[in-house]
C-alpha cells in the first residue's frame, strides 16, 4: 500500500467502503517509517505495538462513523501524552514521562485518531531549522542536504515524507508555516485562542498558536473541526466558532479581494521565491481574484519586536524546569535554550524593563493595528512564507541573528494574533515553496476556502518526494 | 549594549561555562543591537498590547473537579521521599 498520496478523505473512505482496513493503513505508514526516518530522522518515539492494537481493534468495532476514525497521526513531542515520553526535544526532559494528555491529543483520540508517535523539533520549539534538537537534526526529504524547517521539522518532513498524513504542530513565530513551505505541505497557524495551549509545553503564552501540518487544505480543515474551541483549560480561548471549517470551503474566490503586503515582496527576497510568488498571483487572478498592493509600515520592526517578547515569555515558562519535580537538570538545557532564557531575563530584568519589554508591547500594538487596517480593504493577505529557499544543514548554525532573520514574513502574524495558512506553490532547484494567506483573527474558514481554490487549481500537492 | 553575563546567569539561575560566557555576551550583544532599533518607533500614547484578542478577566467557575492522583504527580520526580518530593535544603543550622 503506497501511503504518499493519501489523504484523510481518502483514507476514510476506503475504511467506509471496505477496500482496506485501519491495520492496512496504519502497518502501511509503520512501514515506511522503519524504512525511511533513518535518512530523515523525524520521529522521536515510534509507538508501534500501541498502534496496531488500536487499529485491530477499529477494525473489530467495524465503526468508522468518527471523523478522524482509523486516521494515524503523529504528534510534535512537545504536545503532552499520557503514558508515552514527552521530551519536548530536550535532555531536559528526554525520560520524562506525561501524567496526562494536552488537550488537542484528548480531542484528536476521542476523534478516532491513531498516534503513530512523537515528532522530533527544535528543542522546547527554539529554531527554524530543527537543527537544535537535542535528538539531532531532520532532514528535508526534498533534499537531505537541507533543513526542511523548524522548529516543527518533523511534523513537516513526516507528512511530506509519507510517514503520516497528519501531525501536530505549533507556531510561536513561523514554527508551522516556515517548514510546511520548506516540504510541500499545508500548515495551519490559526487565531491565537482558537485551539487549546493546554498540555502544550509553554514557549512564548502569548505568541503559541496551537496548529498542525497536513498534505491538503481540506484535510487542514477536517483537523480544525476536531481541535478548535473552548475547554476550560485555557483561558485565552474564544467559545464561538463555526459548525464546520469544510462547509464553504469548495465556494471559490471569485470577487474576493487580496492584498499584497509590499513590505513581504521588497528587497531580500530572493529570486527563486519571487519567480514563484509572481505566478501565485497569476493564478489567483485567474480564479477571479481581484489583487491589489497594501502596506503594513511597521512589518520592518517586526523581528526586533518577536525578539523581545518572545525571550521574556520564555525566561520565564522556563524558569519551572528545576529537576525537582520532573525532568532532569537545568545543566541539560542546549545552547540555544540558554541563550533565550539569558536574552529574556535580561529585558525583564529591574531597569531594562521598560526599554525592552513595554517598548514591544507598545510596537505590537502598532503592528496588529497595520493589520487590521488593510483588513478593511481587503479579505486577506497574500505573500510568500520565507524570503530564501530552504538552505543547507549548518549553514546558520554559528549565527544566531541569522538564523532568527529568516522569520521575518512570518513573525508579524503570531504578534498581530491572526491566522495564516501556508499552502505549496511550486518549487525551485527542485526545492519547495509556499506562500501563507493571512486573515483578520478568526477567519480561518475563509483561509480554507481560499486557500482550497488555489490548490486544487496547482496541484501542487500531488508531488511528493523521492526517498 | 554590553550585557553583565555572569549576573544575567545567576538571575537566571543558569551555570555557564567561561566559554558559554564569553561566547554569550557577544552573540547576546548582537541581538541587543539588533533590536534596540525600536527605540526610534514612537510609542507615545500608544497603549501595550499583552492579549491580543482582547479577552479580559477571564475567570472559571469555582468548582471542583478529579485531578492527578499522588502518585501520578510524582510520577517524574527522581528524589521522592514518603510521598513526599524531596528537594536540597535550603535553610541551614
Amino acid at each position: 500500500m503506497d501511503t504518499t498520496n493519501l489523504t484523510i478523505e481518502s483514507i476514510l473512505e476506503g475504511y467506509r467502503s471496505k477496500k482496506f482496513s485501519a491495520v492496512d493503513v496504519v502497518s502501511a505508514y509503520l512501514e515506511r517509517i522503519e524504512q525511511h526516518d533513518k535518512d530523515l530522522n523525524s520521529f522521536i518515539t515510534v509507538t508501534k505495538a500501541e498502534a496496531l492494537k488500536e487499529a485491530a481493534e477499529r477494525d473489530s468495532s467495524g465503526d468508522f462513523s468518527l471523523p478522524l476514525a482509523g486516521l494515524p497521526i503523529a504528534l510534535k513531542d512537545i504536545f503532552s501524552t499520557k503514558g508515552i515520553k514527552t521530551t519536548a526535544a530536550s535532555n531536559v526532559l528526554k525520560d520524562y514521562i506525561a501524567s496526562y494528555d494536552a488537550t488537542v491529543v484528548t480531542r484528536l483520540k476521542e476523534a478516532g485518531a491513531i498516534i503513530l508517535g512523537k515528532l522530533n523539533h527544535d528543542a522546547w520549539a527554539h529554531g527554524s531549522s530543527g537543527e537544535n534538537s537535542d535528538f539531532g537534526p531532520t532532514k528535508n526529504p526534498w533534499n537531505t542536504k537541507f533543513t526542511p524547517g523548524g522548529s516543527s521539522s518533523g511534523s513537516a518532513a513526516a507528512v511530506s515524507a509519507g510517514f503520516t498524513p497528519i501531525a501536530t504542530a505549533t507556531d510561536t513565530g513561523g514554527s508551522i508555516r516556515l517548514p510546511a513551505s520548506f516540504t510541500n505541505t499545508v500548515g495551519l497557524k490559526p487565531t491565537y485562542g482558537r485551539v487549546s495551549r493546554y498540555g502544550v509545553i509553554s514557549m512564548a503564552s502569548s505568541l503559541d498558536s496551537i496548529g498542525h501540518i497536513t498534505k491538503t487544505v481540506m484535510d487542514s480543515a477536517i483537523v480544525l473541526n476536531a481541535t478548535a474551541g473552548a475547554d476550560g483549560l485555557d483561558a485565552t480561548l474564544h467559545s464561538e466558532k463555526p459548525d464546520d471549517y469544510t462547509k464553504n470551503i469548495k465556494n471559490g474566490i471569485k470577487g474576493m479581494k487580496f492584498g499584497i503586503p509590499k513590505e513581504f515582496v521588497s528587497e531580500g527576497l530572493s529570486k527563486d521565491v519571487s519567480d514563484v510568488f509572481e505566478k501565485t498571483v497569476e493564478a489567483l487572478k485567474s480564479l477571479g481574484a481581484e489583487i491589489v498592493d497594501v502596506s503594513l509600515p511597521n512589518t520592518e520592526y517586526g523581528i526586533a519586536t518577536y525578539y523581545i517578547i518572545q525571550p521574556s515569555e520564555v525566561s520565564s515558562n522556563l524558569a519551572r524546569y528545576d529537576g525537582i519535580r520532573f525532568g532532569n537538570k537545568r545543566t541539560e538545557f542546549g545552547e540555544e535554550a540558554k541563550r533565550r532564557i539569558m536574552l529574556g531575563t535580561f529585558t525583564l530584568s529591574s531597569g531594562y524593563y521598560d526599554a525592552y519589554y513595554k517598548k514591544a508591547m507598545q510596537v505590537r500594538t502598532l503592528i496588529k493595528n497595520d493589520f487590521e487596517k488593510v483588513f478593511e480593504e481587503v479579505d486577506a493577505l497574500i505573500a510568500p512564507v520565507s524570503p530564501t529557499l530552504p538552505w543547507k544543514l549548518d549553514e546558520k548554525n554559528n549565527d544566531p541573528l541569522a538564523m532568527y532573520l529568516s522569520d521575518a514574513l512570518t513573525v508579524t502574524a503570531n504578534i498581530a494574533g491572526i491566522p495564516s495558512l501556508a499552502v505549496p506553490a511550486g518549487f525551485a532547484q527542485g526545492l519547495p515553496v509556499g506562500i501563507q494567506i493571512m486573515g483578520p483573527q478568526f477567519s480561518e474558514e475563509k483561509l480554507f476556502q481560499i486557500g482550497y481554490a488555489y490548490e486544487q487549481a496547482t496541484e501542487y500537492y500531488k508531488q511528493t518526494p523521492n526517498l | 549594549m554590553k550585557i553583565d553575563v555572569k549576573n544575567v546567569a545567576k538571575l537566571a539561575n543558569l551555570k555557564l561555562t567561561s566559554e558559554e560566557e564569553k561566547k554569550f555576551e557577544g552573540q547576546l550583544g548582537d541581538i541587543l543591537t539588533y533590536v534596540e532599533q525600536l527605540q526610534k518607533v514612537d510609542t507615545t500614547g500608544v497603549e501595550e498590547t499583552a492579549q491580543v484578542t482582547g479577552l479580559s478577566n477571564v475567570a472559571r467557575s469555582d468548582t471542583t473537579s478529579p485531578s492527578l492522583s499522588q502518585d501520578e504527580a510524582l510520577s517524574g520526580a527522581k528524589e521522592q521521599h514518603n510521598g513526599f518530593v524531596k528537594v536540597q535544603a535550603i535553610l541551614e543550622e
